[in-house]
């Protein structure tokens, strides 16, 4: 692998018309390492991770992924990714949903089975498998989506709000897994509005209407701002540019 | 390949709707048969009332030309076509005869005319010469429905598929799979091409039971060869598919695509043959040219009206070819709201 972060976004500014969502952000995502991007809702977390997933082009900079200028279907196909919202069909058992997305991405055969019945097993929804996924709960959904986004043995994993709309213990699991995740190799970007979930994140981009107010570490980012949690750092460092 | 795990997910999600599957093949042809039993009914019995003064001979061949006729006095007359009992109210100024209509029921007056002619022309003395007619195409036991059918099965074809490829694409637009797909390295047209597989399977099916239906179950005329009459609904389901999709992008939700039905599905109907156009404006009869349902129709008829063979339709086929491909290019680029790529 080269020595280049997996991810570059260099002086990267989006517009929607003349509404500037993301303002000259820059940063890289270590090889390995779960990095958080921390923001309240409508800071732009969604349209940087979109632009880092290649859905989305930037309207100045570069974002580079695995080496590749974003957009680039190449380093998409080494991009998993979970949207904010559950993207699945509902008439779909979530076997055959998972077997659609497999073979989107190529998987075919005995290969296939076997990472479905491992992705099933890691999110637990191997005994619900069969069911159609209108069926499910909202978690379970969230679940699916992130077995989706798992399939194809991603190098970059990147997900919005992973943990919207589940609850605690399930919460817990679900960092644990990207934990080990992590640990396999794997580079995450995830982005959240929840300050304490925070905490779980190697480094932490802190984002406030489409600016990047600090990174680094989340004990980093405490000493530097003097504060006990991560939500008052937050506040401190948006305070500050102001 | 990418396209086919598109194709095989339309399939499995058609079959898990069993209503839309249902609606896509049964209620064309329930439709159909509904305007079979209307259009080809049973023949309408004008009841004409007679005056005293009118002969035995006429009142006789008035029953042998099918009507029911009974003699009134012109007051009775009178109440009885202000009451709608009767259609027509016939008596004689002298020597020359004249009818009353009841008139508000164009099927019912042509009836009175039609039996009251005949009826008339048996007692004048017989012509010198005799008119014989030859049909070109047709024959004189063609019914309308004969005339309508071959648009009518383009019709149901074009409309249902259009419905129901423009719904299923605008769900995978609001249902977030669309941009989720976008996120995937499936191009673009892929994804287009995935859509005109999986549902081109459906259609033809369709469209087949549909022809089937129409010819051997309602007994349409068909001169021409089977065949062609799949080719032609084919390519018109394909050019509803892929007009469906393209418009669903302009559509927000499921009212907004119906909305479409009245401004694109609807003036074709009127434009492709299903009523004559030479007394319309030049201008208003050359919008014609642009809609895709005057091709299929046009094609329907030369096939099952006049038995025509390749050489008459294949200005039809190439231009429905051509729309097809028109709009999936433009569907290829109307994904490019999703992603630049
Ligand atoms: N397609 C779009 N067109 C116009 N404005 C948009 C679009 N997408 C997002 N925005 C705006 O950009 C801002 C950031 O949105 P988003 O990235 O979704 O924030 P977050 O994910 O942090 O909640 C919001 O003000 C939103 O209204
Ligand atoms: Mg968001």
């Amino acid at each position: 692998m080269s020595v280049h972060p997996p991810i570059q976004v260099e002086r990267v500014s989006k517009r929607f018309g003349k509404k500037v969502v993301i303002d000259d952000v820059s940063l890289d995502v270590r090889a390995g390492e779960i990095f958080g991007l921390l923001g309240p809702s409508g800071a732009g977390k969604t349209t940087l991770v979109r632009m880092i997933a290649g859905i989305d082009q930037a309207s100045e900079g570069t974002i580079r992924v695995l080496g590749a200028n974003m957009p680039n279907l190449g380093a998409m196909k080494r991009i998993g990714f979970m949207a904010q919202s559950d993207a699945l069909y509902g008439e779909l058992t979530a076997l055959e949903n998972m077997q659609f997305f497999a073979s989107i991405y190529g998987l075919r055969g005995k290969k296939q089975k076997e990472r479905i019945d491992d992705m099933l097993a890691l999110v637990n929804l191997t005994d619900d498998r069969k069911k159609p996924v209108h069926q499910y709960s909202g978690g379970m959904k969230r679940r699916l989506s992130l077995a989706i986004a798992l399939l194809h043995e991603p190098d970059v994993l990147i997900l919005d709000e992973p943990t919207v709309g589940i609850d605690p213990v399930l919460r817990q699991s679900i960092w644990a897994e990207l934990e080990r995740i992590r640990q396999r190799g794997t580079t995450i970007v995830v982005t959240t509005h929840v300050m304490d979930e925070a905490e779980k994140c190697g480094r932490l981009g802190m984002i406030r209407e489409g600016r990047l107010i600090a990174v680094g570490r989340p004990d980093e980012l405490k000493q530097k701002a003097g504060a006990e949690t991560i939500e008052q750092a937050f506040l401190t460092f948006g305070g500050a540019r102001r | 390949m990418r396209v086919m795990a598109i194709v095989v997910r339309i399939i499995r999600q058609f079959f898990r709707d069993k209503r839309t599957l249902a609606l896509m093949i049964v209620a064309p042809m329930f439709i159909l048969l509904l305007m079979d039993l209307v259009f080809n009914g049973e023949q309408y019995k004008p009841a004409i009332a007679v005056s005293e003064h009118v002969p035995d001979m006429v009142v006789d061949k008035l029953k042998e030309a099918g009507a029911k006729v009974k003699e009134l006095s012109e007051q009775q007359a009178r109440e009885q076509l202000d009451d709608q009992d009767i259609d027509a109210w016939l008596e004689m100024n002298g020597s020359a005869p004249h009818v009353t209509l009841e008139g508000s029921d164009p099927t019912a007056n042509q009836a009175v005319m039609a039996a009251v002619q005949q009826a008339f022309q048996s007692m004048a003395p017989k012509p010198p010469f005799q008119l014989k007619t030859t049909y070109w195409h047709g024959s004189s036991d063609m019914a309308s429905f004969d005339y309508f059918g071959p648009v009518l099965i383009g019709f149901f074809v074009f409309f249902f598929v259009f419905l129901i490829a423009g719904v299923s694409f605008l769900r995978e637009r609001t249902n977030g799979t669309l941009e989720r797909l976008m996120a995937t390295p499936l191009r673009r047209w892929e994804m287009v091409a995935g859509y005109m597989i999986g549902f081109g399977l459906f259609t033809t099916i369709q469209a087949s039971l549909i022809s089937w239906f129409a010819i051997d179950g309602l007994d349409m005329m068909m001169e021409g060869s089977f065949g062609y009459v799949l080719l032609i609904t084919f390519l018109l389901a394909m050019t509803a598919l892929a007009l469906g999709m393209l418009l669903s992008a302009f559509a927000n939700n499921e009212l907004q695509m119906m909305q479409f039905i009245p401004l694109v599905v609807v003036p074709q109907v009127f434009f492709s043959g299903l009523f004559n156009l030479d007394t319309m404006e030049e201008w208003l009869r050359s919008l014609s040219v642009i809609m895709p349902l005057t091709y299929g129709a046009d094609a329907l008829r030369d096939i099952m009206v006049r038995g025509k063979g390749f050489s008459a339709i294949a200005v039809d086929v190439y231009v429905l070819l051509g729309f097809t491909l028109l709009f999936m290019v433009l569907n290829v680029v109307a994904l490019k709201k999703y992603r630049k790529l």
